[in-house]
């Protein structure tokens, strides 16, 4: 008995000996994960609960990452035939379950999924190419071409900023459909988002868990006046952010002396009670069934509508004659858009100012290192309550935003979900960069409302990200990070800072 | 009076079940120095394994209860405690030397990920289990419209629990394992450089939260009978305001925690409004942050410069 | 405040400093006592600090230096004592004053045993941040900076004149841009001291300046030390372990053990102070070794 536990714990010699034990060990392990969650699904029925067994995909689970670890480490070790033939093999199955329905040898078999599975075996298959060509293994971390990339892309990125604004205000006249202009919407407002997120996060380190509460507080506040007083969407943009901003000194007061992780938690339950509150306070908040009929914005007192109410004239009634167009639906949506668009603009060019000016530096002096600030005068308390402040402001506007985009609003939206969300696009874009938002954003939320199949995946896609981008790229993707002032100016700093160097040394 | 023995008897019950919870917080915290945030969906996940195991007891026709029950905790525990060391590998191991927003991030992920993983694995409704344990002591019915009850199944938990709590201090303060454990929480390198193996004191750190947590599942999935892929969330929460109740960092402040907090939640439910139970849970958590950050049995940090 | 500058000259070119005449006094600490729960950190130390002067602590591991430091600087709150700091006619009293107000309204800057710069910043934006308080009201707290008006970005502009005077004085002009956490050691070391100055500071106290740096590299040091203290007109407390350091520029020095003063005044006084020498170097060598050294190791005993 010891000698065969002593064979088994033993080393193998031989590095391919090494590897499969390394194999068996995952594949084990991935079957005792999958045992029970994995290979057995519990049905609901009127009489109780019952279950069905899902063994195959177990047997799926194990091979497939046992099978793709293996791979890595063969192809680490620049031994490459049998990674390439046995990703060939799994890709042409992955490709074949999504032309023939009897084929569904896969896991969550769907069409989409199957080709992500068909492209990770490509991935695996071109990179054994690549290593029986060379010769030899591939070449260490890719870290380095990454932050070469992001970089580079920092110093495009007024070229590209521009690129994407003339795109932007271009959309809705190249696209006028209704569901790319949604889309739009649905981006630009998570960007902005983001960006207020960013200044709490990213530029001054503070983990805010709870960001979703001060976007409920803009979109309350905008529907309750509105019902209350019935105050228009632009008087009542302001008075959203003023209150989102008090929220967020109310939740900035408190966690002030906190470090990361207790200040995580507390701004977490803090966006919790936000919602539990808005639930149970149902005479003024409506409860559960939320706020209905939130006027939607006018343009300088126009409606959007095919029939306005008396005493307001409707916009197609007005401007028809002159743009020659009849009333359209979409054309509420395409105002929408371009308001989320000048909204975003304007909280784009507020940040980046922001970060010039001697609070944004300080933000991330305070990030860097509290007690040095401390050291150097700079009141820890005020600059933090200001980060909160501004952050919050920025999501008292998307709130506001987005219930006069929705006409209703109800606690359901506002759930934690929501802040894991933004700050996923913050932490994936790159903590601190406005141009990675934006690509987190598009990526994010763009396309699963391209690929509405996998919409029940992206939350597990998100969470996976958000790990995977930890270990891969903490700083998020295009975390590079320009200096806000330069002595030497911007041709100097692109020389590069050897060229810098060697200027000084000696 | 009767009414607050009962809330009382509940408060108890359910602070037990939180004080388990709470104890992988606690040490995770101790040793890393980070709140697993995916510790609530670990809990959520020995629940699931302990459903999931009775209903393969039901196929197989054994239907003894203390059988049964022995099962399901073998297997949850078993199971679970395999899911709480691959979350540290994964997840936290890799960043241990990161900026210190990461792990804390990695765990926001591996949280969503957990919890959607069980919703589209087992669907998003409510699973049920069976009540097994049923029945218990009336101790007066006086009262017009309510019987004062102590069920046997609340003096399993609660039994269940001092004991764990006596195995466990045991296994910290007499046994090797233990001692290698202080010794990481108060200095890692040190305890590296003395031959204590670091990486393999976490891992069992992790098994070990990991473990009294599908302990938690077992329990919680017995006395509300009913679970669901979000459970996780707001139970981890409260398990963490416990933790840092009692003190994070140590273990019966934990244990303490979890009671008060099962207390609090009884007493308000009972008392003042059921809609409001979770909102008193962050307030109180609020409360301690600010006025006394080390909780009840923690030890001050002074700040190094 | 007589003139000085003969004998500094000399100094300069002897390369060692002559005692400076005392400007002002600066800094008066009395009965300063730190208790840690049942550790005595500082018991009733007292001492004083002049303007114009460099005022060295020293003393062995563990004297309770940096804890001084971290009184005078707010980062821990004194059990008893007084620690006052005079502006003109004017008393400040450190005690009771907030953490960052010390460095905001007393002027007092220090740097760190660690160094604690910000390493993502560039060396620019080191010295650019120390200067925070003074743009911030010359942004109007923010609202002129946003709106882009001319005093703003005056100050601005300033800020980086004075930022790049001390670049040149500590040698960095040529990577102002560059990280700060991508700097060598030595420079590192003397950026925290330049960003300390940017503060505009009265007092400025350096934990260890000197630590880790070979010997050319703390000549560099006296030299910025001492042109700090004679360009600048502040005072300098220095707390150092580097006797090549503090003894060649300290124009008064502090000795602290366990905790207590032990010693207190010029450095000759202070070398050959006999209280000094046992603190540092035990006891006399003709001590009897205890009964129980004595038996295990008979090699070892004394006659």
């Amino acid at each position: 008995m010891t000698g065969f536990v002593d064979t088994i714990a033993r080393e193998p010699k031989s590095l391919v000996g090494r590897i499969a034990k390394d194999a068996i060990i995952t594949g084990i392990i991935v079957f005792i994960l999958g045992s029970q969650l994995v290979g057995i699904e519990t049905i609901d029925d009127p009489q109780g609960l019952r279950f069905e067994t899902r063994y195959l995909d177990v047997l799926a689970a194990v091979l497939i990452v046992a099978g793709g670890r293996a791979g890595l480490h063969l192809l680490r070790a620049a031994i490459a035939w049998p990674v390439l033939i046995g990703s060939v093999v799994f890709s042409a199955i992955a490709i074949g379950s999504t032309f023939n329905e009897g084929w569904q040898l896969l896991p969550f078999s769907n069409p989409i999924v199957d080709w992500i599975f068909a492209m990770a075996g490509v991935f695996l298959a071109i990179r054994s190419v690549v290593v029986l060509i060379r010769g030899r293994a591939p070449a260490g971390k890719p870290t380095s071409t990454m932050d070469m990339i992001s970089a580079q892309t920092q110093r495009f990125s007024p070229y590209a900023a521009l690129a994407m604004i003339g795109f932007a205000l271009l959309l809705p006249v190249l696209f006028p459909e209704r569901r790319v202009v949604d889309m739009g919407i649905l981006v630009l407002t998570y960007c902005m988002l983001g960006w207020g997120l960013n200044v709490v996060v990213g530029l001054a380190g503070l983990l805010d868990l709870g960001y979703v509460a001060f976007y409920a507080v803009g979109a309350y506040s905008y529907a309750l006046f509105a019902h209350y007083f019935d105050w228009s969407f632009w008087a009542c943009l302001p008075l959203a952010g003023a209150m989102a901003a008090f929220f967020g000194l109310i939740l900035g007061f408190p966690v002030l002396r906190l470090r990361g992780d207790y200040l995580a938690i507390v701004t977490l339950g803090f966006g919790e009670m936000i919602r539990v509150i808005l639930i149970n306070w149902w005479w003024f908040t409506g409860g559960p069934d939320g706020i209905r009929d939130i006027p939607r914005p006018t343009f300088f007192g126009l409606a959007f509508e095919k029939t306005a109410a008396e005493g307001v004239a409707t916009f197609h009634s007005v401007f028809g004659p002159i743009l020659d167009i009849e009333f359209e639906p979409l054309h509420r949506i395409i105002y929408l858009y371009y308001i989320i668009l000048l909204l975003s603009m304007i909280v784009c060019a507020f940040t980046l100012r922001l970060r010039r000016l001697p609070i944004g530096r300080a933000w991330e002096a305070l990030r860097e290192d509290e007690t040095a600030c401390r050291a150097l005068g700079i009141n820890p308390r005020n600059t933090k309550l200001t980060a909160f402040a501004i952050g919050a402001m920025i999501g008292g506007f998307g709130g506001a935003f987005f219930a006069t985009r929705q006409g209703f609003i109800s606690p359901e939206s506002f759930t934690f979900i929501e802040s894991a969300v933004i700050l996923a696009i913050v932490v994936l874009g790159g903590l601190g960069s406005q141009l990675g938002v934006v690509l987190a954003a598009a990526i994010l939320i763009g396309l699963p409302e391209i690929f509405r199949e996998l919409a029940d995946f992206r939350m597990l896609a998100f969470g996976a990200g958000m790990v995977l981008i930890m270990i891969w790229r903490p700083r998020g993707f295009l975390a590079h990070r320009d200096p806000t002032v330069l002595l030497h100016g911007k041709k100097a700093q692109r020389a590069g800072p050897r060229a810098m160097a060697s200027e000084g040394a000696g | 009076m009767e009414l607050f023995l009962q809330l009382l008897i509940n408060g108890l019950t359910l602070g037990a079940i939180y004080g388990l919870i709470a104890i992988g917080y606690t040490m995770v915290y101790g040793i890393i120095g980070m709140i697993n945030f995916a510790h609530g969906d670990i809990y959520m996940i020995g629940a699931f394994h302990a459903i999931i195991t009775f209903l393969i007891l039901g196929v197989l026709g054994i239907s003894w209860v203390p059988l049964a029950l022995l099962t399901m905790l073998i297997f949850s525990v078993i199971l679970t405690a395999m899911y709480g060391w691959t979350v540290e590998r994964i997840a936290y191991r890799p960043l241990r030397g990161s900026f210190r927003l990461a792990p804390l991030i990695s765990a926001i992920g591996m949280s969503i990920f957990l919890q959607n993983y069980v919703q589209l694995l087992q669907g998003a409704r409510n699973k049920p289990l069976q009540p097994m344990i049923k029945g218990g002591f009336v101790l007066s019915d006086e009262t017009a419209y309510f019987t004062l009850q102590l069920g046997y199944l609340q003096i399993f938990i609660v039994a269940v629990t001092i004991v764990l709590m006596i195995v466990f201090t045991l296994v910290i303060t007499r046994t090797a394992l233990g001692r290698a454990q202080r010794a990481c929480e108060q200095d890692q390198k040190m305890a590296a450089l003395l031959g204590v193996n670091v990486d393999r004191t976490i891992s069992i750190t992790f098994v070990i939260g990991a473990s009294l947590a599908a302990v938690a599942g077992l329990m919680v999935s017995l006395y509300y009978g009913v679970v669901d892929f979000f459970i996780g969330f707001l139970a981890g929460i409260k398990a963490f305001t416990a933790a840092v109740l009692g003190g994070i960092g140590s273990i019966p402040g934990a244990m303490l925690g979890g009671i008060a907090i099962g207390l609090i939640e009884a007493f308000w439910s009972g008392y003042f409004s059921v809609e409001y139970k979770d909102v008193a849970a962050f307030a109180l958590l609020i409360l301690v942050l600010i006025f006394r950050p080390t909780g009840l049995l923690g030890k001050p940090e002074i700040e190094k410069v | 405040m007589s003139a000085a500058v003969p004998a500094a000259a000399q100094a300069a070119e002897r390369s060692e400093p002559a005692a400076q005449p005392a400007g002002r006094k600066l800094l008066t600490v009395e009965h300063l006592t730190m208790r840690f729960g049942g550790l005595l950190a500082i018991d009733d130390v007292s001492f004083e600090a002049y303007d114009r002067q460099i005022t060295g602590i020293i003393g062995p591991n563990g004297a309770g230096k940096t804890t001084v430091f971290n009184c005078l600087t707010g980062f821990y709150k004194p059990t008893a004592g007084r620690l006052t700091v005079h502006h003109g006619d004017s008393r400040q009293f450190l005690e009771r004053m907030e953490g960052f107000r010390i460095a905001k309204d007393a002027r007092i800057a220090r740097t760190f045993q660690n160094i604690r710069l910000f390493p993502a910043m560039s060396v620019l934006e080191n010295l650019i941040v120390a200067q925070h308080n003074h743009l911030m009201r010359a942004s109007g707290y923010s609202v002129f900076g946003i709106l882009g008006l001319r005093r703003y970005r005056t100050a601005e502009r300033a800020a980086i004149g004075k930022a790049r005077y001390w670049l040149d004085k500590i040698g960095l002009v040529a990577q102002a841009d560059v990280p700060a956490g991508s700097l060598p050691y030595g420079a590192q070391r003397r950026l925290e001291i330049a960003r300390a100055m940017c503060i505009d500071p009265r007092l400025l106290c350096l934990d260890e300046p000197a630590a880790g740096l070979n010997p050319t590299e703390s000549h560099e040091l006296n030299q910025l030390l001492i042109s700090i203290r004679d360009e600048q007109n502040i005072g300098v407390l220095l707390i150092e372990h580097d006797m090549s350091v503090v003894m060649r520029i300290s124009d008064h020095i502090v000795v602290l053990d366990y905790g207590r003063k032990i010693a207190d005044g010029s450095p000759e006084t202070v070398r050959t102070d006999p209280n000094v020498i046992r603190a540092y170097l035990g006891e006399e060598e003709d001590k009897q070794l205890p009964d129980v050294v004595k038996r295990d190791l008979p090699e070892v005993t004394r006659e």
